[in-house]
């Protein structure tokens, strides 16, 4: 829809109302959403640049910082494949079972991280149900890496088959029936016809999941452990660092996190634009 | 991103299954199918049936001992007041904001649209942090407050703002493409025959856009029932004041008092899950009423 369109329609307003809902609205979203942001870089900086590079570079800090990347780079791939392979199957196909299916991959929304993180902990935990087994071979999930792992894959299972199925839904079956017909495999299918058309909102999806990856912070308290130095995430470190009363460096390490934030909606707002659907 | 959106769509008819997936054209349905149901019983099905099942190994005395204690009683409270408040905000303020962004174009639309995202992509805890500095007592906006009386920070209405940051995108994207499905042709109609600027809005407008505004609201206040993030560092954490039920579960993991963390954090679910059918209702019903395809 252009933007002329979306002028000419409705009533013509008069000046005065329109200015004053835009100006409103704005009003709103600087004091609700800009001042924060702002505030985690003014923080930040409050006791120079140097200290806030000074801050970042401790080892426990870099320590969260590797950690986070690894949780990452272990947890967006996982949910990539199970987000594509969910919306494949929930708009590629009728099911018994589909809507049931479709409201479980979307239920990690609406659990609260804390209640996924101690439920986790009843799984995995030394008094859970696979405890045992996991004591008697000496496998250490909970409060350490794999625990972390595990709490956040449920707790962004979602983001990335909520961005492909509305768009697989929209284009429908016609593009792989036809090169079906025309003798195409399964994965020539996928990556020749299905992967090209749905890239862009594959990627933002991808790009939004690894951004709540990284920003995890309910889940991860109850199952890391909050080791200093090993089992803290950034999120749990920044934390940790404020309640040291360290605000500056608690300020720049949320401000790492703020940066990732803003370059997502920043690639989001270029992918509207190449997609054209903005 | 896209809550709520997919019924929104016009839907092409997807395969149909017949018998063992044969006639089927478009391939990969076993596959996609397997993996999809592997990973919804290990990652999501398995924890929380776990939960329930350690919940009820409780017996129903203690259960009930420990989810109807002052202090449990008292969590709920502060959850349901601070989230009942963030979201009328967030509804009125969210309706705007919508409404702006599909009716309005002006300078700077496209940046305004994009930074609705942000709370969903900040981490909740550095939006914690961030807002407990804004509205300290020695912060921006906490300090001119505190000359007029109001303490934001360290009391349920600083709770309610960490809510209303973190849950607003869910009511803006869900009205959103209602919004623009919306044309104008319908307020013209009703301005031809005389309304006026209030009357077309309560009487015409408004009325089809309650079910997504709703299913949107659920969304949110499902949300902020759930936040812990960004409500920790704001909320001051005093018993019966300004503690949370999520803080409540922590502290319970945190004493090593497994059963009742399990069974205050089955209520939580259970919560979530009666928000869910209602969410879904409504949005069913906003599918089954929409307006041209």
């Amino acid at each position: 829809m252009s933007a002329a369109s979306h002028l000419s329609r409705g009533a013509p307003r008069s000046g005065w109302s329109r200015f004053l809902l835009i100006g409103l609205v704005l009003l709103a979203t600087a004091f609700v959403i800009g001042a924060p942001v702002a505030a985690v870089f003014v923080q930040a900086l409050s006791q120079g640049l140097g200290f806030a590079l000074q801050s970042l570079a401790d080892p426990d800090t870099r320590a969260a910082i590797w950690l986070s990347v690894i949780v990452a780079v272990v947890v967006v791939p996982i949910n990539t494949v199970f987000g594509i392979a969910a919306a494949w199957a929930i708009a590629k196909f009728r099911f018994p079972g589909r809507k049931l299916l479709l409201a479980i991959v979307e239920l990690p929304f609406s659990v609260s991280p804390i209640v996924a993180g101690i439920s986790y902990l009843f799984v995995y935990g030394g008094q859970g149900l696979f405890g045992p087994f996991l004591e008697a071979h000496d496998l250490k999930i909970m409060f350490a890496l794999p625990g972390i792992i595990l709490a956040t894959t449920f707790v962004t299972a979602p983001f990335v088959a909520r961005e492909l199925l509305p768009l697989m839904q929209l284009q429908g079956n016609g593009d792989e029936e036809v090169a079906a017909t025309l003798g195409a495999h399964g994965w020539q299918t996928f990556f020749r016809v299905t992967l090209p058309n749905i890239r862009w909102g594959l990627l933002y999806g991808v790009v939004l999941c690894n951004a709540r990856v990284l920003g995890e912070f309910g889940a991860v308290s109850i199952v890391s452990g909050n080791i200093r130095g090993e089992t803290n995430t950034l999120p749990l470190h920044v934390e940790l660092l404020y309640h040291d009363y360290n605000a500056a460096g608690a300020f720049a390490a949320a401000a790492v996190l703020t940066l990732v934030a803003l370059v997502t909606l920043f690639v989001k707002t270029i992918l509207e634009r190449v997609t054209g659907s903005a | 991103m896209s809550v709520g959106g997919v019924g929104a769509l016009p839907r092409r008819r997807p395969s149909r299954t017949k018998g063992k997936g044969q006639g089927r054209v478009v391939p990969g349905f076993r596959l996609s199918l397997g993996l999809t149901l592997l990973y919804a019983a290990l990652i999501i099905c398995l924890p929380l049936a776990t939960l329930i099942v350690v919940g009820a190994r409780l017996g129903p005395a203690d259960y009930w001992a420990v989810v109807s204690s002052p202090r449990a009683v008292a969590s709920y409270r502060v959850t349901l007041g601070a989230a009942a408040l963030a979201t009328l905000f967030n509804t009125l303020y969210g309706f705007a904001l919508a409404w702006v962004l599909v009716r309005h174009d002006f300078p700077g639309r496209r940046v305004l649209d994009a930074i609705v995202d942000l709370p969903f992509a900040l981490p909740t805890a550095v939006a914690g942090v961030a807002l407990t500095a804004i509205f300290a007592k020695n912060g921006w906006f906490g300090e001119p407050l505190a000359a007029l009386g109001i303490k934001v920070a360290y009391t349920p209405i600083g709770i309610a703002l960490a809510m209303a940051f973190t849950s607003l995108p869910f009511i803006v994207r869900t009205l959103q493409p209602v919004m623009e499905e919306l044309d104008g042709e319908i307020e013209e109609a009703a301005r031809t025959l005389g309304a006026g600027n209030v009357t077309i809005f309560f009487r015409v407008v408004l009325p089809i856009l309650v079910p997504a505004l709703l299913a949107g609201v659920s969304l949110a206040f499902a949300r902020c029932l759930g936040e812990f993030g960004a409500v920790i560092f704001i909320a001051g954490n005093q018993p019966y004041n300004t503690e949370i039920t999520a803080l409540l579960a922590f502290i319970r993991i945190e004493e090593y008092d497994y059963p009742a963390a399990a069974a205050i954090a089955t209520v939580m679910l259970a919560t979530a899950f009666v928000l869910l059918v209602v969410t879904n209702a409504l949005q069913a019903y906003a599918r089954r009423h929409e307006l041209a395809p």
